[in-house]
């Protein structure tokens, strides 16, 4: 990270980030495996992720990022009540919503650009859940999910972290979140795991 | 802020149903209704919230229109098949021990889950001795429900879901064809009641062996989920079965200790 995005952390520590909302579509698991595996057990932030799955069929992410890192993991139930180090993800065929009690619920609603779990729910419920304290983070993908969501981060006063293009798998979906708007950090998945390390 | 006087029009909006309509969305989880009424912003074409509630104080056609979006009917006929096996295979022996049953499909929607229990029932030779109640809060739904057709467009899924939920017959010896619908089998529904109900305002109509409430609770918030737990509770008979959907449970309820799990995987669970 360079030293004026270290200056960018600095500034922002009030209010301090309160949860991690993480989106991501092709190329996704690899990157998600960047991200996460290293942090400690008991990482302060509970992490709330879609990742773009079949609708039909049950995933095994909460298995094998359970394997993969040293967090509590587990696939989201609704009226979940979030604990801080767990890393949740989104159900295939139901949509991750954050209520403004920081409760999860799901939703069967329409496919939002053809994805259900969709990043746009999600990251749109977290930034009215959380406002300036939520960090959101749009890594590889091949649609444009996730750009609205994460642009409304922003505009709640959030943290913004959008995947590299040029490092990105498959860039669609980074290069569609920077038409929308700048964010607050363009990083590598390395650096974007550094950054997570800073935020607890 | 601007989205602070979002979320106060969002509660007023669904004050003012209640207060003129009697629908009660108050309890509701407030992230998923905010999307569906955002969303029926743009269709009904009004410029805010506030503009929605206006319209819809004074034109009982325009809520009639914005229900639809409140109530967003998703279903399929044996939608997730393993659920439907369940019931055939461990919970139909016990339902066969009643002489007559009643069945409540809460939350019916456009009526695919009532065809798919009626069906179900006829093959266990049950359908003869059971009523079936299916409750909506959504007129539409309802009557698409009690008219049974539907398009022809889905009935590859349907007949796919049909056979992994162990279906002993054809699937096609249930509908007829027409043009682009097909019309499900009148006998299917010679024992179902279909009827206006709310889990958030209304109390029991009746005593229940089995009921399936599936994907209409996750719109629910803590307090409401347990009134709705709560009449499920009352309604069930001594032993009876509760079918939920694949992401709900009773145990973080209030109603937790009222209920056991009678197939986890397939969220049934067992009056205790």
């Amino acid at each position: 990270m360079s030293s004026s995005a270290q200056a960018i952390l600095q500034t922002r520590r009030q209010p301090p980030i309160e949860a991690v909302v993480i989106g991501a579509s092709a190329g996704g698991l690899e990157a998600l495996g960047i991200v996460l595996e290293g942090l400690p057990s008991g990482f302060r932030l509970p992490i709330l992720v879609v990742q773009h799955v079949p609708a039909n069929g049950p995933t095994h992410l909460a298995e094998i990022f359970g394997r993969r890192t040293r967090l509590l993991v587990k696939e989201a139930d609704d009226k979940d009540q979030l604990r801080c180090g767990m890393l949740y993800f989104a159900a295939p065929g139901y949509h991750l919503l954050v209520e403004s009690d920081r409760s999860l619920s799901l939703s069967q609603d329409d496919a939002v650009h053809f994805s259900r779990p969709s990043i746009d729910v999600l990251f749109e419920s977290a930034a009215d859940a959380w406002g300036p304290q939520v960090a959101g983070l749009l890594l590889t993908g091949a649609n444009e999910d996730g750009a609205a969501g994460l642009e409304a981060i922003h505009r709640g006063g959030g943290l913004t972290v959008i995947q590299d293009p040029a490092e990105a798998a498959v860039p669609t979906m980074p290069r569609a979140a920077l038409r929308r708007f700048a964010p607050d950090y363009i990083l590598s998945l390395r650096d974007i795991h550094r950054l997570l390390r800073e935020l607890e | 802020m601007p989205d602070r006087n979002v979320e106060i029009e969002l509660k007023l909006l669904i004050e003012a149903i209640y207060l003129k309509y009697s629908y009660d969305f108050r309890d509701y989880s407030g992230a998923s209704l905010k999307r569906r009424v955002l969303l029926a912003l743009k269709q009904l074409q009004c410029e805010s919230i506030s503009a929605l509630q206006r319209k819809i104080l004074y034109d009982p056609q325009a809520f009639m229109e914005l229900l639809q979006y409140l109530t967003i009917p998703v279903s399929e006929m044996f939608r997730d098949p393993s659920y439907f096996r369940a019931l055939r295979e461990q919970v139909v022996p016990v339902l066969r021990t009643y002489p007559s049953l009643k069945i409540w499909i809460a939350g019916c929607s456009t009526g695919e889950e009532v065809y798919s229990m009626a069906i179900l029932l006829k093959e266990e030779g049950l359908l003869e001795r059971s009523i079936i109640y299916a409750t909506d809060i959504n007129p539409r739904s309802l009557e698409q429900a009690r008219q049974g057709i539907y398009s022809i467009d889905h009935l590859r899924q349907y007949t796919a879901n049909y056979q992994q939920a162990g279906g002993t017959q054809s699937f096609s010896d249930y509908y007829t064809a027409a043009y682009d619908s097909a019309i499900m089998d009148k006998s299917l529904k010679e024992t179902v009641t279909f009827a206006d109900h709310s889990l958030a305002t209304d109390s029991v109509f009746s005593e229940t062996h089995l009921i399936s409430c599936r994907n209409v609770l996750i719109y629910f918030n803590k307090p409401l989920q347990d009134r709705a737990f709560g009449l499920f509770h009352e309604s069930l008979c001594h032993r009876g079965f509760l079918g939920l959907g694949s992401k709900e449970t009773v145990e973080f309820s209030g109603y937790a200790g009222y209920y056991e799990p009678f197939n986890k995987s397939e969220r049934i669970f067992r009056k205790s």
